[in-house]
C-alpha cells in the first residue's frame, strides 16, 4: 500500500470502507492513511513518549490490522466522530500490544510510511503541554492542511502556488505584494489575483477533503468547526 | 510533504474562513466579531468611499436562508435605533453576505462600566426600549437582547444589533431554544413560542444589569419595573417594550410608575422632589415672613 493524495470525488471514504468492492475499499483506506498516519505516529511519540521503534511498529501494525480485519468499517457516526473513533481504536491497539509484549513482524501487509519525515517534523515543533487528545487534534489539523497544500500545488499554476506559499505558508510575514511582484516578475495586480485564486482553491480543497473523511453532515460540521477553530 | 509551522496553520485557518471579496466593490479591512452563523468584518466600500460592516455567512456553520432572512428583517426596520442594511449579495466563493452601517462606539456593557450617571443610563435605556418597540410594532421579536448585542455610538445613539435569531410574525419556524442564559425568558428556555413579552423580559434583565453597575441604592419604583418586566409569567409583564420604556421615563420625570404602588409618605417625598424649586420658593417666602414678623414684634 502507498499513500495517495485525496481523491477528487466527494464521496465519504468512511462509507466506502464498508464497500463490498475491494478496490474501492483500498482507495478509501489509502485516503484515511494519508490523513491520519502522521497524527497517530506523533501521538504515540510525543503524547505517550514511545520510542521511535515502538511508535513505528504501533502505527504500521495498527493500519495493517485495521485494513486486514476491516475494523474501521465498524464505525458508528451516531456515537463519535471518526477521528475520535480512530484514536480510541489506536489506544486499544497500543494497550493490547503492550500487554502482549510483542511487536508486529514486518513484511506481508506492510504500509510504507515516511517516519524520517515525521521525526524531522517532531524535531521542529515547539514543546507542548496539552493533553494527548488536544495534541492529536492539533496534529490532525496540521496533517489535513498539509495534504490540502500538496493537492493545491497540483491544481495551481506555478506562479499561483509560489505566491500562496510565500504569502501564506512562509513565516516571514514582512513580505509585501510589491516584493512578491518583483520576485516573480509580475504585476502587483497579478500577485493579488493569484493569491485570491489560490486561497479560493485551497478553501475548496480543504472542505472537499473534510467531506471525504467524515460520514455525515453533522460530523462534517463538527469536524470543520474543529479544523477551522470556529466556535459552535 | 510541506511541513507547516503553528503560525502557518493559524494563517491557513484564517485563509479558509476569510471571505473572497473579488468581484465586489468591497475590500476587507479586519474582523470585528463572530458568532455561530457568520463573521462580521469591517470592509471598505470603494464606490461610496466609506467603511461598512459586512456580515458573511460562515463557510461551514452558516445558514444561508437564515442570514438572508436576518438581512430582510433588519432592512424593513428603518429606525435610528436599528442598524441599517445597505446591500445583500453572494461572494465569489458562494457565501452570502450583507453590509450594514459600521457602528463606532462601545458595547452597552463596556459603555456602562465607564461610569455613567443614573439619569444617563435610564435615558439610554428608554431609547433602547423605543427601538425594540418599533420592531415589535412591525411584528419582529429580537429574541436575543443582551448588553453585548447593543451598541452605544460615539454620540450616544443606541443601536440594537445581531438580529440573527429574530422572528418575524409572518414567518413560521420550528421551535428551537434561542437566546442567552440570564436574559432569556422562561418560555424561551422551555423552547416554547416567544413573543414581544420575551423581549420585555430581556430588557428587564438588561435594566437590572445596568442598575447593578452602580453602588447607588436602586429606588423601589425602578426595582419594581425590573420585577414586572422579568415576571415569570408573560401575562404579568409589560405588554410590550413601549410600555416598559414609558414607565422608566415616568420615573425619570418624577411621576408615579405603573409597576409600583407607593404609600402616602413616598408620594409626598416624590412630590417634594419633583417640585423642588416651588418648595424652595415657598420655604424662602415663609422664612422671610417669619423674619419680618419677628422684626416688627420686637
Amino acid at each position: 500500500m502507498s499513500i495517495a493524495p485525496f481523491p477528487t470525488t466527494r464521496r465519504s471514504v468512511i462509507v466506502a470502507l464498508a464497500s463490498a468492492d475491494v478496490a474501492e475499499r483500498a482507495r478509501a483506506f489509502d485516503t484515511l492513511l494519508a490523513c491520519y498516519w502522521k497524527p497517530l505516529y506523533k501521538y504515540a511519540r510525543v503524547a505517550f513518549r514511545r520510542t521511535r521503534e515502538d511508535a513505528e511498529d504501533l502505527t504500521q501494525g495498527f493500519f495493517v490490522r485495521a485494513f486486514e480485519k476491516e475494523s474501521l468499517a465498524g464505525y458508528d457516526a451516531a456515537k463519535a466522530s471518526f477521528r475520535t473513533f480512530l484514536r480510541l481504536l489506536f489506544d486499544r491497539h497500543a494497550a493490547n500490544e503492550w500487554k502482549a509484549g510483542q511487536r508486529l513482524k514486518r513484511g506481508g501487509g506492510e504500509v510504507h510510511l515516511d517516519f524520517d519525515a515525521a521525526e524531522v517534523e517532531i524535531g521542529r515543533e515547539a514543546a507542548t503541554s496539552v493533553t494527548p487528545e488536544k495534541y492529536f487534534q492539533r496534529e490532525w489539523v496540521r496533517s489535513v492542511f498539509a495534504l490540502a497544500v500538496e493537492r493545491l500545488r497540483a491544481r495551481c499554476s506555478e506562479t499561483q502556488f509560489a505566491v500562496f506559499e510565500a504569502y501564506d505558508l512562509d513565516d516571514d510575514r514582512a513580505v509585501s505584494y510589491r516584493e512578491l511582484a518583483e520576485r516573480f516578475g509580475v504585476s502587483e495586480v497579478k500577485v493579488t489575483n493569484d493569491l485570491s485564486a489560490a486561497r479560493r482553491k485551497f478553501r475548496e480543497i480543504v472542505l472537499d477533503a473534510l467531506r471525504e473523511v467524515t460520514a455525515t453532515e453533522q460530523e462534517f460540521r463538527a469536524e470543520a468547526s474543529a479544523l477551522l477553530g470556529i466556535p459552535r | 510533504m510541506t511541513w507547516l509551522s503553528d503560525d502557518a496553520v493559524a494563517r491557513l485557518r484564517d485563509v479558509a474562513e476569510q471571505p473572497d471579496l473579488s468581484g465586489t466593490r468591497y475590500e476587507l479591512v479586519r474582523e470585528v466579531g463572530r458568532g455561530g452563523m457568520g463573521v462580521v468584518y469591517e470592509a471598505w466600500d470603494r464606490e461610496l468611499d466609506r467603511a461598512v460592516a459586512m456580515k458573511v455567512c460562515s463557510v461551514i456553520l452558516g445558514d444561508v436562508d437564515r442570514l438572508r432572512r436576518e438581512a430582510r428583517i433588519v432592512a424593513r426596520l428603518e429606525h435610528p435605533g436599528i442598524v441599517p442594511v445597505h446591500d445583500v449579495g453572494v461572494l465569489a466563493d458562494g457565501r452570502l453576505y450583507y453590509t450594514m452601517k459600521l457602528v463606532r462606539g462601545a458595547r452597552l456593557d463596556e459603555w456602562v462600566r465607564a461610569g455613567r450617571s443614573r439619569t444617563d443610563v435610564l435615558r439610554l435605556f428608554a431609547r433602547l426600549c423605543e427601538a425594540v418597540a418599533f420592531a415589535h410594532a412591525n411584528g419582529v421579536v429580537h429574541r436575543d437582547l443582551k448588553p453585548e448585542n447593543i451598541m452605544v455610538g460615539e454620540f450616544g445613539a443606541v443601536l440594537v444589533m445581531d438580529w440573527g435569531v429574530a422572528r418575524a410574525a409572518d414567518h413560521a419556524e420550528e421551535r428551537v431554544i434561542v437566546g442567552t442564559a440570564g436574559y432569556m425568558a422562561p418560555e424561551q428556555a422551555r423552547g416554547e413560542e416567544s413573543d414581544a413579552r420575551s423581549d420585555v423580559y430581556a430588557l428587564g434583565a438588561i435594566l437590572l444589569f445596568l442598575l447593578r453597575q452602580s453602588s447607588e441604592r436602586v429606588p423601589r419604583p425602578l426595582a419594581a419595573i425590573c420585577l414586572r418586566a422579568m415576571a415569570v409569567e408573560g401575562s404579568e409583564r409589560y405588554a410590550d417594550a413601549r410600555l416598559l420604556g414609558e414607565d422608566v421615563l415616568q420615573h425619570l420625570d418624577g411621576l408615579p410608575v405603573s409597576a409600583y404602588r407607593e404609600n402616602i409618605a413616598e408620594r409626598g417625598v416624590r412630590w417634594l422632589g419633583r417640585h423642588r424649586a416651588l418648595v424652595a420658593l415657598v420655604v424662602a417666602y415663609l422664612l422671610m415672613r417669619a423674619i419680618v414678623l419677628l422684626w416688627t414684634h420686637r
